[in-house]
């Protein structure tokens, strides 16, 4: 069974009828690239705060699978610690809070509880040491580290210290929702070259994108276009071509049909 | 003698043990003239300081109850105890501290606090500091860090040229309390161009039930000289309530600083009251770090006046109300002298219907000219049953004078603990990290030692009675 697995997935806003998704089913493995694509409004950041565990969305029909485990079971902390990652496309601020710290947190969070249910916190030289590795990896200055989380970070600047957090967490499933709107030019090439040397055996990445110049770089498997919370065509590296030169009008004009 | 320990059903409060009570003189409740007599006749006392006690005693009966700030309807001044004396006073060494006592400082951390980075240490039990020491290389330089009832004794020019003399008793109705029942405390001069690298500690313990501590402290810091003082405090959790009212002067003299750290944790049953001012001459600077986070209900304000030229004053706040808790804190600046320079920085955290109010005065005297402020409080709301409120009062005489007064209130928000969640944090330590984030001004200023402390204790909060 891929390792993720999403069936007539249908959510609405918590507390209200609005609904967002309306059935959507997508199969994806580690090892494989997809993208998803989609008018403004149709989801696409819904779907990825469903899958990882927003309260502010309720699913109402279906289900997803990870790892063959009810993924829909679990809190947020407890998807991110079963390998399952977010790169938001407005991450948050937390004053106060150093990157390096926080992410410190966040890799003693996953060694939490290992194999014989031991904390196991990560040594500080260790843990600088691979920090140090992929914040150069990423071309983000040293100084950064001793920054607040996301505060007052431009908006590139964010997207790639959520590509640096994705790098020390090594998830297994990385959806990465926007993360190329608001990098520039170089910055495209250095989060892109990030992605590509953690995607293997070991990870596969949903790219949630309007553009297709992220997807010259992290080749996609599979291209989805999302419409109105479904999902209405997919296809090879090639439907992001179309789209680019037709928009979405035809895609929507065949989905009436 | 083994302590009787109440460890049981205590929630989340770790300080809310007692012991068993064995007193050298525990005066009948209540509070009258004769009281005060025998306090000052067990001291020892020269009449001048009689005559000083009965005077403030007629003004705080003839004080109204303050009704602007917490609700203080709940004390009753006939059920407290206003003198205990535990134990024979001022030990200089621990195995002289009655073996009870002693266990219970060592529960709080002193003694192995003093070994490693203090300079000095003063243990206030009940009524009475019944520990002291000073270290003997900054006794020779002339430091005096002693209780303030033995500073009377002992040094009774000196004492008495500043007593009082910051804080009057009629200065509100607690300070006049204070003034007539005060007992323990600390002294402290600094000889001029001395600084004191390592703290001084006071740690003031009430442990009877319904007790009143009144602790009065008076520190010089001459010319030129630095001292850092830290206070802690604990009491246990009983049903009844107890009073802390103390009073705190102190006297910066040209170009000298003094800091004044409070973590103030008593219990919730605990109302605490407490006046404190400092006077800051020429080129001195005051700097005041409040923590509060236990008690009933607090008022403390602590003051500044600015009263030398080119005199720096700064007060950090932290207060934290939980469930059954009022924190009215905040502080007082005024500018006196020209080109003196303020800065009022207050974050408060409420929780679990907690309620925490800024109160905060800020004064430009007429000829303060070239003065300038910054005043900046933040209020953290964890959920929708907590409350904050702000009252910051501005008051400019002066001309050309630059003032900048910030107040945000945010809510602890679902999306930014999610965010933290996703990166595997559990909804615990997401809110955690955030509240010590938002404290993070504050506590970088502490050293290392406080800093961990305070984020522990606002962990702790953080986490009593969730849900
Ligand atoms: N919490 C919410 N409250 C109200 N409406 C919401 C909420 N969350 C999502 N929506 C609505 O659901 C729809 C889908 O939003 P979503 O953010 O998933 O779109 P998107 O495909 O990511 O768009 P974009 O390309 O602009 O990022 C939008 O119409 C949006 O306004
Ligand atoms: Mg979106």
């Amino acid at each position: 069974m891929p390792d993720l697995v999403i069936r007539n997935l249908h959510a609405n806003i918590t507390g209200t009828d609005t609904e967002i998704l309306k059935g959507i089913d997508l199969q994806m493995s580690k090892g494989e690239i997809h993208a998803i694509m989609g008018p403004n409004g149709s989801g696409k950041s819904t779907l990825s705060h469903v899958l990882m565990g927003h309260p502010g969305y309720e699913v109402t029909e279906g289900e997803v699978l990870f790892e063959g485990a009810n993924l829909l079971d679990l809190a947020a902390d407890e998807r991110s610690r079963a390998g399952l990652f977010l790169s938001f496309q407005y991450p948050f601020a937390v004053p106060g809070v150093t990157v390096a710290n926080f992410i410190r947190m966040a890799v003693n969070a996953h060694r939490k509880g290992g194999p014989d249910g031991v904390d196991n916190p990560v040594r500080i030289p260790e843990f600088r040491k691979q920090i140090q590795e992929a914040m150069e990896l990423l071309e983000i200055d040293k100084s950064m580290a001793s920054r607040s989380l996301n505060d007052g970070f431009s908006g590139g600047e964010k997207k790639r210290f959520e590509i640096l957090q994705m790098a020390m967490l090594q998830p297994k499933i990385a959806i990465l929702d926007e993360t190329d709107s608001g990098l520039d030019i170089d910055a495209l090439r250095i989060v892109s070259d990030g992605i590509n040397r953690l995607v293997g055996p070991n990870m596969g990445t949903l790219i949630i994108t309007h553009y297709q110049r992220i997807l010259d770089y992290v080749k996609p498997d599979q291209i989805h276009v999302l419409m109105d919370g479904r999902i209405v065509r997919s296809g090879g590296a090639e439907l992001a071509h179309e789209l680019e030169t037709s928009g979405y009008a035809d895609i929507a004009k065949e989905v009436v049909s | 003698m083994a302590p009787e320990t109440a460890d049981v059903d205590l929630g989340e409060y770790k300080w809310g043990f007692h012991d068993e009570e064995n007193p050298v003189i525990k005066i009948e409740r209540g509070l009258n003239e004769d009281v005060i007599r025998q306090i000052s006749a067990h001291k020892g006392e020269p009449k001048w300081m009689l005559d000083f006690r009965l005077d403030a005693y007629e003004i705080f009966l003839s004080k109204p109850m303050p009704n602007w700030g917490a609700d203080l309807s709940g004390i009753d001044f006939d059920n407290i105890f206003y003198y205990l004396k535990p134990a024979e006073i001022n030990a200089r060494s621990w195995d002289d501290v009655p073996d009870t006592i002693k266990n219970t400082f060592e529960r709080l951390g002193i003694p192995e606090a003093e070994r490693k980075f203090l300079a000095g240490v003063g243990a206030q039990y009940e009524s009475e500091v019944i520990y002291h020491s000073l270290k003997k290389e900054l006794e020779d330089q002339g430091i005096l860090f002693l209780d303030t009832g033995q500073a009377l004794l002992e040094h009774e020019d000196l004492f008495r040229e500043y007593f009082a003399s910051i804080i009057p008793s009629a200065d509100n109705k607690f300070s006049a309390l204070n003034s007539a029942v005060w007992s323990g405390g600390s002294f402290i001069y600094v000889p001029p161009g001395v600084k004191i690298e390592q703290p001084l500690q006071a740690y003031f313990r009430i442990n009877a039930e319904n007790m009143g501590q009144f602790e009065r402290t008076l520190i010089i810091v001459d010319e030129g000289a630095y001292v850092h003082y830290v206070e802690g405090c604990t009491a246990p959790t009983y049903s009844s309530d107890s009073l802390h009212s103390a009073v705190v002067e102190i006297l910066v003299k040209k170009g000298g600083r003094c800091r004044y750290t409070t973590i103030q944790n008593w219990s919730n049953n605990v109302y605490n009251l407490v006046t404190k001012r400092a006077v800051a001459e020429e080129d001195a600077t005051m700097e005041w770090v409040d923590g509060n986070l236990g008690s009933k209900v607090t008022m403390k304000y602590p003051a500044v006046v600015l009263k030398g030229e080119r005199a720096h004053g700064e007060i950090l706040s932290i207060a934290f109300a939980g469930e059954g808790q009022h924190q009215d804190a905040g502080g007082k600046v005024t500018h006196v002298a020209p080109n003196t320079t303020s800065v009022i920085t207050s974050k408060s955290i409420s929780k679990d219907g907690g309620r925490s109010s800024y109160r905060g005065l800020l004064r430009v005297n007429k000829d303060a000219e070239g003065s300038k402020s910054k005043v900046v409080c933040d209020a953290l709301i964890i959920d929708p049953e907590s409350r904050t409120d702000t009252y910051p009062y501005i008051n400019i005489m002066a001309d050309q004078v630059d003032i900048g007064h910030e107040a945000t209130v945010s809510k602890l928000g679902e999306e930014q603990i999610y965010y933290l969640m996703s990166r595997g944090l559990s909804e615990a330590e997401a809110s955690a990290l955030i509240v010590a984030g938002f404290v993070e001004p504050i506590t970088k200023e502490l050293p290392l030692e406080y800093a961990v402390e305070l984020n522990r204790l606002i962990q702790l909060q953080m986490e009593g009675s969730v849900g």
